[in-house]
């Protein structure tokens, strides 16, 4: 295996060896050369979740051999945390999200897709050559990156929060609903995850109370009539929840009526947060340009950035919909978006007709 | 260098709060995505630093009573135990870099 061959196989390079920069745009035979450079990858994701997998399906498919960075902790994304998923078509009976997650993934790697499951911690997104660098300090370059970081947990922003995380309140009902058997719990939120964790939470707890700060609930009609019909959750109407209480683990919460602003406090053991989520972009700052919620910016219905060569997909830019399979659909829109950027590279990489 | 084994509630005691070494424990269960996704973590830290330290895993599934006593509410969570006593506690899946930090003054 030569050289050239082994440093593709695996993956990274380090920075200090790298080649010197890329040709100045016009000269069209070192470009040519340029784009031939084993060490360059065709293209990146970063994130996985159904916008990256499938990104990197598509890719795959296309023949880009892209690299995916997965994430350590978070490869499979928010879907990892769910139970059952009843709307992603094709699966009339519904599906686990952990294993659709690992459907998807099996089926970029057959098509070629490499996974890395480690986080990026550092882009360069602005050259021709973009860099990701994981947490073990490999640093990848490619032609073109996806961008697929999905989002991660809003948080209320109480001062308590922090003092009972893992002491009562949690962000991940199917992890955690276990340790409140016969407990007293609450639920605050008013959209779909908030209906099915307090859905599923009714397994284990005695009671559940859903916290909304509305009068009716966001979720769908379906998760909606689920929750009215459940003779264990009690919804709390225009309720906020301002503080909580408790010696070592949580004890009670303080809730604010919305409209009145009278408080009342409500005991319970355990908090399950489903308020929504932010995207994940704190990397992209200064590179990519990101809305004022931190959501990236993308060119009309494509999925193009304001960088050339950087795609975004998934809850990354969805403000609206989120659901697995939008993302799913974005991430597809983005690699072939990437795959028609790659051929007008290498257009441009032909040398002029005489 | 050495591997993760598995405590119950009935050898947690002699194995973890009277063992002499530092123990890490890794609190888990099936139905939890982030502990399936740091259990090779941990597996990696305890080939690369079982010399310095015990890696064991306990599945709070069949093993009720410990996470119960250890006030465990959150997976995965992973406690560190020196002398008896727990000397750190960890809520939530970190990456391997994240938990080396957190874990280096022991290796």
């Amino acid at each position: 295996m030569s050289d050239l061959n082994l440093t593709r196989t695996l993956g990274a390079v380090n920075l200090n060896n790298l080649p010197a920069d890329p040709p100045a745009r016009g000269t069209a035979e070192s470009w040519a050369g340029f784009l031939a450079d084993e060490q360059i990858r065709d293209v990146i994701v970063v994130g996985s979740g159904p916008a990256g997998y499938t990104a990197a399906i598509y890719a795959a498919r296309a023949g880009l051999k892209p690299l995916v960075l997965e994430g350590a902790v978070t490869a499979g994304g928010a879907l990892m945390n769910t139970t059952e998923v009843e709307n992603y078509p094709g699966f009339p009976e519904g599906v686990m999200g952990p294993d659709l997650m690992g459907h998807m993934r099996t089926q970029a790697e057959r098509f070629g897709a490499e996974m890395i499951t480690d986080d990026a911690v550092e882009v360069d997104l602005t050259g021709d050559v973009k860099t990701v660098t994981d947490t073990e300090g490999n640093t990848y370059r490619a032609h073109a990156v996806i961008l697929a970081t999905g989002s991660g947990y809003r948080r209320l922003g109480i001062p308590e929060e922090d003092t009972y995380s893992g002491r009562g309140v949690s962000w991940c009902a199917t992890c955690d609903g276990f340790f409140f058997r016969d407990k007293d719990i609450a639920v605050v939120g008013g959209g779909d995850s908030a209906a099915e964790e307090a859905t599923f939470l009714t397994r284990f707890a005695k009671s559940v109370t859903l916290v909304h700060r509305r009068d009716t609930l966001r979720a769908s009609k379906i998760m909606a009539a689920r929750v009215e019909r459940d003779p264990k959750i009690t919804p709390a109407w225009n309720s906020e929840i301002v503080g909580m209480g408790g010696a070592k683990t949580l004890e009670s919460l303080t809730l604010r009526d919305a409209r009145t602003g009278e408080t009342r406090e409500l005991a319970v053991q355990g908090l399950f947060e489903a308020i929504g989520h932010i995207p994940r972009s704190e990397l992209l700052v200064g590179q990519v340009h990101l809305d004022e919620s931190g959501y990236v910016i993308v060119d009309g219905d494509s999925t193009r950035t304001n960088l050339r060569g950087v795609f975004a997909c998934g809850d990354l830019v969805d403000h609206t919909y989120r659901q697995a399979i939008t993302a799913a659909g974005s991430g597809c829109r983005a690699a072939l978006d990437a795959e028609r950027f790659l051929a007008e590279l290498h257009d441009e990489a032909q040398p002029p007709i005489r | 260098m050495s591997e993760v084994t598995e405590v119950t509630d009935s050898d947690f005691v002699d194995r973890v709060v009277m063992n002499p070494k530092p123990t890490l424990v890794d609190y888990w269960a099936d139905w939890c995505a982030p502990c399936k996704q740091i259990s090779p973590i941990i597996d990696e830290l305890a080939r690369e630093h079982g010399d310095k330290m015990d890696f064991v895993k306990l599945d709070t599934n069949t093993n009720p009573r410990t996470p119960t006593e250890q006030g465990i509410l959150a997976l995965p969570t992973l406690q560190v135990f020196v002398g008896g006593r727990v000397v750190k506690s960890i809520q939530g899946a970190r990456s391997k870099g994240a938990l080396l930090k957190v874990l280096t003054e022991f290796f």
